[in-house]
């Protein structure tokens, strides 16, 4: 069986699925955030299939775009995160529950 | 061989976010970040296979050059050895587990139920550096320049975030 | 499969790696040679082989070379206790210098080293890739990862500093850098770098259309391979050794060959770059014959050479810098200097083509 768009596809359906167990099952604020990162990643793969089987090139624009925003995105959090961890000497989600810092 | 090739990177990426997420031996925030970065290299591998060459390149440039380097220096700023320690929440991650396994049998029995898109099975596009710059400067030349927009305004926020007294 | 395809691009992996192996012996013996005539010494001037050495004219000369000292360094690093502290964490010691070492081999694959041996079909590189010079950047982004894991691994406080400075100092350089090729490819018009170097045999060499790009560039080899004077990871008179202190024998040597073929790589990437790689003037076209192709290897390597001789020069010639020098120069020097070089060149193009 050759390898078509469904086979990228579920790969990038399962990566997601592993990034979501990692955002719901891990507890350090850091590990949380590389799962969210698996997840960007599947989004990418699933882009980039499309955009090779349907012979468009915009998937692969987007994929650049998520890219880019991904690395804002890790830029902020990763600043928020050592904001939050100078003020409360963790990283663990379940010490975060305060409203107020 | 080329399906031999995507099979070998499709595993690697999966058993290599795997260990991201749930690794049985450690659960040093470092291990995982070392694990995710060769998720990355191996979906560049995939990218590789999807004739997407420039995007495998700036794949491993920003994420694995740029990104996870971030990561790990974080982690290194930060203490964290009292959290290795914690118990894990038995219940959450059944529940979790659960969960997403429910969630990833909808996904692949969609995948596969869907019709077939126009192109099924003979990829027609090769992927090219040239006209994907073409189009990102012809036909979305305004996100690309919003986009742009962002990366400062991010940066304008980080080093807001990161001053010593935060108001 | 193309059996041919597959045992040419054997025997070039092969002939590079061998080749790099070479050369990162004697620039070391090349390093303390220039450093001890810079220094007004006499620099290695004993090892000898126990039976060349002894032969007459020949074999006196090369052991006053210190012909014979890259053995002797290579039996030492082999040879010496392997002593793993107790305190590290395994994994990340074990593997961090092999990490190092990985990337500076991996860049190699994409320059063209020549330009054939007589057969078209056959370029001398190892890997003709359309996006060479985004894989190679980003292959030099990932050899941050064996400095920063050394350091994470030693599990101790200067170590642990140098990690933290070299993936800073990494991180900042990359992007003045990776900026400062971009006018060579906005004259260029392509990412190839065979394609780079036929356009710098029809219209000269890049230099002398983007000095202000080969200055950046130069200046940001020097932090990304961790020389001197910008060493801040392993700054000995604040760091003792940086990375490597808990390091020794084998694993310290990886991290040294990690270095100098860092630097072998960089310096290959600049010939191809900005000197045009292959070419020289009056030698434009690509090789008919096996021996203009190995003329053409001959004029690369001698260009590197040349390249290499700077980058140890340099080391013996200034003194380091203190780290918010450092992060100044990268930051607010040349980042804003880069990318007014992109917008004058991009101007400059724009300009002409009209």
């Amino acid at each position: 069986m050759t390898v078509g768009l469904e086979h990228y596809l579920v790969v990038s359906a399962l990566l997601f699925c592993l990034g979501l167990l990692g955002v719901i099952a891990r507890r350090n604020l850091l590990v949380i955030y590389m799962s969210l990162e698996l997840m960007l990643n599947a989004a990418n793969l699933a882009l980039a299939a499309f955009s090779r089987f349907n012979g468009h090139l915009d998937g692969q624009v987007m994929v650049f775009f998520i890219t880019t925003v991904a690395a804002a995105e890790v830029a902020v959090g990763l600043a928020l995160i050592v904001a939050l961890y100078r003020k409360r000497q963790t990283a663990h989600v379940e010490d975060l529950t305060t409203m107020k810092l | 061989m080329q399906d031999l090739f995507f099979y070998l990177f499709a595993f690697l990426t999966l058993l290599c976010a795997f260990l991201v997420v749930a690794n049985p031996f450690s659960r040093d925030p470092v291990t995982s970040a070392m694990f995710l970065v060769l998720t990355i290299v191996s979906m560049a591998g995939l990218f590789v296979l999807l004739h997407a060459f420039f995007l495998a390149a700036v794949q491993i440039l920003v994420y694995a050059g740029a990104v996870m380097v971030l990561f790990l220096f974080v982690i290194m700023l930060l203490d964290l050895k009292e959290e290795q320690r914690r118990r894990f929440n038995g219940f959450g991650v059944v529940t979790g587990v659960i969960s997403i396994a429910a969630i990833a049998a909808i996904f692949v029995k969609a995948i596969f139920e869907s019709p077939a898109p126009g192109g099924d099975a003979t990829p027609t596009l090769e992927g090219a550096t040239k006209p994907l710059g073409r189009m990102l400067f012809n036909d979305y030349v305004l996100p690309f320049e919003i986009l742009s927009v962002l990366l400062l305004v991010a940066m304008v926020g980080v080093i807001l975030l990161s001053k010593k007294d935060l108001k | 499969m193309d059996w041919n395809f597959i045992f040419f691009s054997a025997v070039k992996i092969v002939c590079v790696i061998g080749a790099v192996l070479t050369m990162f012996a004697y620039s070391v013996l090349a390093e303390r040679k220039i450093s001890a005539f810079i220094q007004d010494r006499v620099g290695p001037n004993r090892a000898a082989l126990p039976l060349i050495g002894s032969v007459p004219v020949v074999g006196r000369f090369l052991t006053r070379l210190g012909f014979w000292q890259p053995v002797a360094d290579g039996l030492k690093a082999i040879l010496k206790e392997d002593f793993t502290p107790s305190y590290v964490r395994k994994v990340y010691f074990w593997l961090a210098p092999a990490i190092a070492l990985i990337p500076s081999f991996l860049t190699v694959a994409v320059i063209p080293f020549g330009s054939t041996l007589g057969n078209p079909n056959n370029k001398m590189v190892i890997a003709d890739l359309d996006v060479g010079i985004l894989y190679t950047f980003g292959i030099v982004s990932l050899g941050v990862y064996g400095i920063v894991l050394a350091g994470y691994a030693a599990n101790s406080k200067y170590p642990f500093l140098g990690g933290i400075r070299s993936s800073a100092q990494m991180i900042s350089y990359e992007i003045a850098m990776g900026m400062s090729v971009v006018p060579l490819f906005l004259i260029a018009g392509n990412l190839n770098l065979g394609k780079l170097i036929e356009y710098q045999a029809h219209h000269g060499w890049l230099i002398c259309y983007a000095p202000v790009s080969f200055f950046i560039f130069l200046v940001s080899a020097f932090a990304e391979t961790n020389r001197l004077p910008f060493d801040l990871p392993e700054c000995e008179t604040e760091l003792v050794a940086g990375y490597n202190t808990e390091y020794s024998s084998m694993k310290f040597a990886l991290f040294f060959m990690g270095e100098y073929a860092n630097m072998i790589a960089a310096s290959s990437m600049m010939v191809v770059l900005f000197f045009g790689g292959w070419t020289f003037p009056g030698l434009t076209t690509p090789a008919d014959a096996l021996a203009t192709g190995l003329l053409h290897i001959g004029i690369f390597i001698g260009k590197m050479l040349l390249l290499m001789l700077v980058f140890i020069w340099v080391r013996w010639m200034l003194p380091r810098f203190r780290y918010d020098q450092l992060m100044d120069l990268g930051w607010r020097r040349f980042i804003p200097l880069a990318l007014a070089n992109i917008l004058v060149c991009a101007t400059w193009l724009w300009w002409t083509m009209k």
